[in-house]
């Protein structure tokens, strides 16, 4: 009997140091609720915002100063992709300096509003020529803007990238 | 040095005086209603911004801040925008049950703050069983709770409305027992003389370990009988999209909403009363000096530092601990508390006995 008041009372006291413990770990957050908040006033901090890393805002293809890709045109990312958001139009063309046919990229068609931004066509793209990019302001207001070409006018395969 | 009664003394006098006795009652009522219901509309206001942006800060986020200074006129927004909504009714809605029971969650709300002592002679009504009057009262409410969720034909409404009965009935005991204990230390029901008695310390200073006890089985019976986090079960967000007033919008809602607050402030108002000497201010011993600081501070702003100490340590109960189930919250009174309270009781009644408190 003795025991059983004992048990009872000890599992009160454990109870409380319980509701203790979780009182300490949100009383320290209102303590330092001034430093730590991780809400962003985002229009006010529109300069300034950083997104995080491993964001995802849209599929960008990079380019260099020089206005070079590293787009082989090997239609692995349109393959990849589960909803037809990418499509590669692609020619061979006589390359000026070896003289020899290539494969070229002629348009990288991205189609924004059917892109579900899963990561998959930059998993697939043997030459890191797309990543995911930043930017999450897409609001136009029609929607054939929201299909884009990634290639710039002009540019070309950078070098050393097929070898 | 910070007395009222002499200038309540005084506006009565003048009512008195110019009009006929008859007139100068009805003017004296009238006057004590629209005070109250200020009061009732401003705490209301004030509460709920002060619990979206404690909330907020528990969790780390900003909380209302565009409207107004740091977003203070966010209530008033609020209230604008529930007034302009348009009352919709469920067609098959026992409608005078339905309009009904927010009126009675407001009566029974606003009866209890009329009890309350926010300075000396600054209460609208000081009767002789103050305390018992108070644990009647505040259960009126649960009618109005039932009501809207029978009337409402609902089954979120009905169920949400149905677990508040069993909620109520159960913690109604542990209110009225840790109550009972701290009477047994005043000796007195009446409000006003229990802050006397508090003159040279508080209870829970005076009161010993069954003081202490007493204050948290009652802050935690009373949350749930004001069906407060973590026991919110009638209107469980995630169970019972918004429990008993599921079916009510615009002005109708907005009393349940404001009477659910309000009665968050009677709740740290009796603890204040009851256990933290009301507006006495705080003494220490023997040190003259800074009891005279102390007791330069007006008593009614002592009353509200205490009542929003009480309503913070609500807060933080609330953004802290998780909802309860229905078994977990019944067990929780019936095997804890009560059995808590009942040897808190007979423990204080031997303290008593001996002489040893105050």
């Amino acid at each position: 009997m003795f025991r059983a008041i004992y048990e009872y009372f000890k599992e009160i006291l454990l109870a409380i140091r319980g509701l203790i413990n979780g009182m300490r770990i949100t009383g320290k957050y209102i303590a330092h609720a001034r430093k730590e908040i991780i809400t962003q006033e985002y229009p006010d901090n529109r300069d300034t915002l950083q997104m995080f890393d491993r964001f995802r805002g849209e599929v960008v293809l990079l380019h260099n100063e020089n206005n070079e890709h590293r787009c082989t045109g090997c239609s692995a990312c349109e393959v990849a992709c589960p909803n037809g958001s990418i499509e590669i139009i692609w020619a061979r063309r006589e390359d000026p300096e070896t003289g020899k046919k290539k494969k070229q990229i002629e348009t990288f068609v991205y189609h924004l509003s059917m892109c579900t931004m899963c990561n998959l066509c930059i998993l697939a793209c043997p030459t890191d020529a797309i990543k995911m990019g930043h930017d999450f302001e897409h609001a136009v207001f029609d929607r054939s803007q929201l299909t884009k070409v990634l290639n710039r006018p002009g540019s070309k395969l950078e070098k050393g990238v097929e070898e | 040095m910070y007395d009222f009664t002499t200038l309540v003394q005084s506006i009565g006098n003048f009512l008195h005086g110019q009009f006929s006795p008859g007139v100068a009652t009805a003017l004296e009522w009238t006057l004590v209603i629209l005070v109250y219901l200020a009061l009732y509309a401003i705490l209301g206001l004030v509460l709920v911004y002060v619990e979206r942006r404690v909330c907020a800060f528990f969790q780390l986020r900003l909380g209302p801040n565009r409207v107004g200074w740091a977003g203070t006129a966010q209530t008033v927004a609020d209230a604008l925008k529930l007034l302009l909504k348009e009352p919709v009714t469920v067609n098959k809605a026992d409608k005078l049950l339905y309009n009904l029971a927010p009126f009675i969650i407001t009566l029974a709300a606003l009866t209890v703050i009329s009890l309350v002592p926010f300075a000396k002679g600054l209460q609208a009504f000081d009767i002789n069983i103050g305390l018992l009057f108070i644990v009647a009262v505040s259960s009126l409410g649960v009618v109005g709770i039932l009501l809207a969720g029978w009337s409402s034909n609902n089954k979120y409404a009905l169920i949400g409305a149905m677990r508040s009965g069993a909620q109520i009935v159960s913690y109604e005991l542990s209110v009225g027992l840790s109550l009972l204990t701290m009477v047994l230390l005043t000796g007195t029901l009446q409000l006003s003389t229990i802050i006397e008695t508090q003159a040279n310390g508080w209870w829970i200073f005076k009161g010993h370990v069954p003081a202490i006890i007493a204050f948290f089985l009652y802050l935690t019976a009373s949350i749930a009988e004001i069906n407060r986090g973590p026991f919110d079960l009638p209107e469980a967000e995630s169970e019972l999209t918004a429990g008993f007033h599921t079916e009510y919008s615009g002005l109708k809602f907005a009393f349940f909403f404001l009477a659910e607050f309000v009665n968050m402030f009677t709740v740290a108002a009796i603890a204040t009363t009851v256990f933290l000497g009301g507006w006495m201010p705080f003494h220490l011993g023997d040190w003259a000096g800074f009891n005279a600081v102390m007791d330069f501070v007006p008593p009614i702003l002592w009353f509200f530092l205490k009542v929003s100490a009480v309503i913070f340590l609500m807060m933080w109960f609330k953004w802290t601990f998780p909802r309860l189930r229905i078994d977990q919250l019944l067990k929780l009174e019936w095997k804890y508390l009560m059995p808590l309270n009942l040897m808190n009781l007979v423990f204080t009644a031997i303290l008593v006995y001996l002489g040893w408190h105050g």
